[in-house]
């Protein structure tokens, strides 16, 4: 007898709809899947088989043949396993089921039958939506996560026992959904724990005002990463689609706990990563740390110690905001709109040029700070050289807290949006945006004098102007002024002569 | 333009030198090549009788027919102006050398070579294979010596000559690139966009007309135009045989002032300064090193003044020289001091000194005060500051 279910497989970070069919026939006894699996798809059939017996139905001692269909997308993960045993139990004859068309299931299974959670379920609740599907059947803990998606009945399942009675209609009623966090969640590291260093604190708000890449250079225990896990917690609060995004990205990635709310992302790669760890790969494609720091932070700590190609990779995804992955399958968009933040020593020993215990050589040196003006550090524009805080401020009290720098920040990016539009910052300021810059005299004069005197680049003058205009929106004035400018020219990374 | 134009005679030697080189090619290797300037200090006929006794007096006869148009024509098509040995323009410095050239061609501003006395300019060159150490060195001397207000000569080729291009580039000072072929093609071609800077800030000239290919003959040649423009040619890398060992040759022949930078003396490439320096050299270690050589012991100090400073600045700068490499250093070193909040500002207290550190550090930077490193750190240039403060507001 032939039985089919609705359920659905990632793909980078939306899923795809695929339908289990299941035919049960006379034969030598076996059970076979087929459709491209991948191996966690394959074990399916253990786990099904044993959650079947366990949960007292009868496992049907037949031919049983499963296909994934369509047969040409890859499938992978273990998300199938609850529709392929809903399908074969309607195949055998152990469940009426009269609507199960209109129903899509996801989950994987336990041995005991308990239906444990997957990732990706708001994806996969929008694609059900998407497709039509009236109801979505998902684990119970992951719920309120599909409740997300709206537009769809979602009914949280403990255990493949209570499947008849779902069939018959008794469902669970529905689980409201995960609440958002658009600001820092409590309990987020506070800027307050940053004591002294003003100069750095300044910085940082800056950065975080105009959404300006930033580069940190000191020696190690300086306060580099402290102040960069800081900074999501001074960014303004996500917007409601933008958090859906975050959540969305973080679901597929598994970071969205069944419980824990998200606020904005702050990833540190390790610097061995590959570029395709770094920028997203694998096949089918997954999402690589830059999706998953889309509208958050990527931190890179020790710049200069990342691999060559794998920083070269990162420029485009930079430049646009998306990573795009060519596969013969086809090209997946993933969106990538972070905020750039690195650190790095100053040398490889770390103490300094300057620092007469300093023992790296004059070419040691060279190389390592070459990584500091290539490529990458064209897409730089805040420089902030960091030194160790003194005993004093380490003792001293603590810095001024992250809500009112965020507040701040708030309004600084509510003039960006008047200007510019929704949802951009200065920093993605275009040329033609820049040259309309309203500068007073005197900071024309001071940025103009650079450029002739210092035969600046054309491009480090506009990161100048967007610098100041930043500075400007801080200060809550609507034209540049010399201070504003001043201040800008001495926060922006330096070309090299 | 008229008045930018150099007598007809001397423009001829020019077109003919350019015409024979191919035959001083032939004739001028080895030995003879790496004295060509001798063969220039010949007049017209009797160059050409050593150098192409049966094509010579063709070309001769030809150049003759053509006029001062014909030249000031293709000068202009070359944006080129030219000045001859009958013109008070002419450098004074190359009135010394018995084989200087009879015309100088060349772009850029001819207000710097006019009356431009040899005192008043160094020669820096060395090895086109140049090592860091060279290169570094050759930089920050010819940065000094801009800074200084000197004209810093060199013939543009890779290395240390390059190098002291830039340095006296990033001073923002006067250079000049003496060329072994026409000033309007930049060689070698790698050099394009210096040769521009040069063209634009300071001077290039060659005695060479606008199109000519470099010879080998022609860079021995150039080497005494370089010697002969400068009180003082110092040599910072060159290998035993090196082409900057005859610029130094010529340069002590004239009797100018001789100097070598010091180097490993199991360095190749330091092995040409180190003889010379045991054979009598001026030790180079700084730019000071050349001045005192040039115009005597403490004629002219390096260290220049800058333009006065006000008070909030004078404290930033003396920060800095107690040793504040960075922003928040400077911000805990002013913090004690100066104005206190102004309550009516909209960012809190502890905001305010950063800002205000920020905008004093950058006003510094500009007025050459201070240089940011890659790591973003400051350093104190030569620049001095005035000792009186200019009261603030």
């Amino acid at each position: 007898m032939l039985a089919t279910a609705r359920t659905f497989t990632l793909d980078g970070i939306s899923a795809r709809p695929v339908r289990v069919e299941v035919d049960v026939h006379r034969g030598l006894p076996g059970f076979a899947i087929v459709g491209l699996p991948d191996a966690a798809v394959r074990e399916a059939r253990e786990r099904v088989r044993a959650a079947l017996v366990n949960c007292g139905f009868e496992f049907p001692l037949s031919r049983i043949v499963v296909n994934l269909a369509p047969a040409s997308l890859r499938k992978a993960g273990p998300g199938m396993d609850l529709a392929i045993a809903a399908a074969l139990l309607r195949a055998s004859g152990q469940l009426e089921w009269e609507g199960m068309d209109r129903v899509a299931l996801a989950g994987e299974l336990a041995l005991d039958g308990q239906v444990r959670h997957i990732y990706g379920v708001l994806a996969i609740a929008e694609a059900a939506r998407e497709d039509g599907a009236e109801a979505i059947v998902v684990p119970a803990e992951n719920g309120p996560e599909a409740a997300l998606a709206g537009g769809v009945e979602v009914v949280p399942l403990g255990s493949l026992a209570e499947l008849p009675a779902v069939a018959a209609g008794e469902r669970a009623p529905e689980p409201s959904p995960l609440r958002l966090w658009s600001g820092p969640a409590p309990g987020a590291p506070d800027l307050a724990d940053l004591r002294g260093q003003p100069h750095l604190r300044h910085a940082l708000e800056v950065a975080a005002a105009g959404g300006h890449s930033l580069l940190m250079v000191g020696p190690p225990g300086a306060g580099k990463s402290l102040a960069a896990s800081r900074l999501p917690s001074i960014l303004p609060p996500l917007g409601q689609e933008e958090a859906l995004e975050v959540a969305r990205i973080a679901s597929v990635t598994g970071g969205l706990g069944a419980v824990l709310p998200a606020g904005r992302p702050f990833r540190a790669p390790h610097h061995t990563i590959s570029a395709a760890g770094l920028i997203g790969g694998g096949s089918p494609p997954g999402p690589g740390e830059v999706t998953r720091a889309h509208r958050g932070i990527l931190f890179l700590d020790e710049l200069c110690e990342f691999r060559r190609e794998v920083l070269e990779a990162l420029r485009a995804p930079l430049e646009t905001g998306e990573v795009s992955i060519a596969r013969v399958s086809g090209r997946r968009r993933l969106p990538c709109r972070f905020m750039l933040v690195a650190a790095s020593n100053p040398c490889p020993c770390g103490r300094g040029e300057d620092d007469p215990a300093c023992t790296c050589l004059a070419s040691q040196i060279q190389r390592y700070q070459g990584k500091l003006s290539g490529a990458l550090a064209d897409r730089i524009d805040l420089l902030v050289a960091v030194s160790q805080p003194s005993a004093e401020e380490i003792g001293g009290a603590p810095g001024e807290a992250s809500a009112a720098v965020r507040e701040r920040v708030r309004a600084a990016r509510e003039r960006q949006e008047a200007r510019l539009g929704l949802g951009r910052c200065n920093a993605e300021m275009t040329t033609a945006e820049v040259r309309e810059c309203d500068l007073d005299p005197g900071a024309a004069a001071l940025l103009a004098d650079l450029y002739s005197r210092r035969r600046l680049s054309g491009r480090a003058h506009d990161r100048a102007l967007r610098l100041a205009r930043t500075v400007a929106d801080l200060a809550g004035v609507a034209r540049v002024g010399e201070e504003e400018m001043a201040q800008a020219l001495q926060l922006r990374r330096r070309d090299r002569v | 333009m008229s008045e930018r134009r150099a007598c007809v005679a001397c423009l001829r030697r020019s077109w003919l030198l350019a015409l024979l080189g191919p035959f001083l090619e032939k004739i001028a290797t080895g030995k003879v090549g790496r004295r060509s300037p001798e063969l220039l200090r010949l007049g017209n006929e009797d160059l050409v009788e050593v150098v192409a006794p049966k094509a010579g007096p063709g070309m001769l006869a030809e150049l003759a027919t053509l006029g001062e148009g014909w030249f000031a024509e293709r000068l202009e098509e070359a944006e080129c102006w030219a000045i001859c040995r009958h013109d008070d323009r002419y450098p004074p410095g190359l009135r010394d050398a018995a084989d200087a050239p009879w015309a100088l061609l060349g772009r850029g501003s001819l207000g710097l070579l006019e009356g431009m006395e040899p005192q008043a300019a160094v020669t820096i060159v060395g090895s086109r294979r140049a090592t860091s150490y060279g290169r570094e060195v050759a930089r920050d001397l010819a940065r000094q010596l801009a800074a200084a207000g000197m004209v810093v000569t060199s013939g543009l080729a890779f290395g240390i000559d390059a190098c002291a291009h830039r340095g006296a580039l990033d001073a923002g000072g006067k250079t000049i690139a003496v060329l072994g072929c026409g000033p309007d093609s930049p060689y070698p071609a790698a050099h394009r966009g210096l040769w521009r800077s040069i063209a634009e800030t300071g001077v290039v000239i060659s005695e060479l007309p606008p199109g000519s290919t470099p010879w080998r003959w022609s860079f021995p040649a150039r080497n005494r135009v370089m010697a002969a423009l400068a009180g003082m040619t110092v040599v910072v890398e060159a290998a035993t045989r090196s082409g900057s060992l005859i610029t130094a040759d010529l340069a002590a022949e004239l009797g100018r002032d001789l100097g070598a930078v010091p180097g490993p003396v199991n360095s190749a490439p330091s092995a040409g300064p180190n003889d010379l320096l045991a054979g009598g050299a001026c030790v180079v270690r700084d730019a000071q090193d050349v001045l005192d050589a040039m115009l005597g012991a403490g004629a002219r100090s390096l260290e220049r003044t800058g333009p006065p400073l006000e008070e909030e600045l004078a404290i930033v700068l003396a920060a800095v020289e107690a040793g504040a490499t960075n922003a928040d250093a400077v911000v805990a070193a002013i913090g004690s001091s100066g104005r206190t909040a102004d309550p009516s500002d909209a960012a809190p207290a502890s905001d305010l000194p950063a800002r205000r550190a920020s905008v004093a550090l950058a006003r510094l930077e500009l007025l050459g005060y201070l240089a940011t490193t890659p790591v973003g750190t400051f350093t104190r240039t030569l620049l001095s500051a005035p000792t009186t403060v200019v009261s603030d507001g």
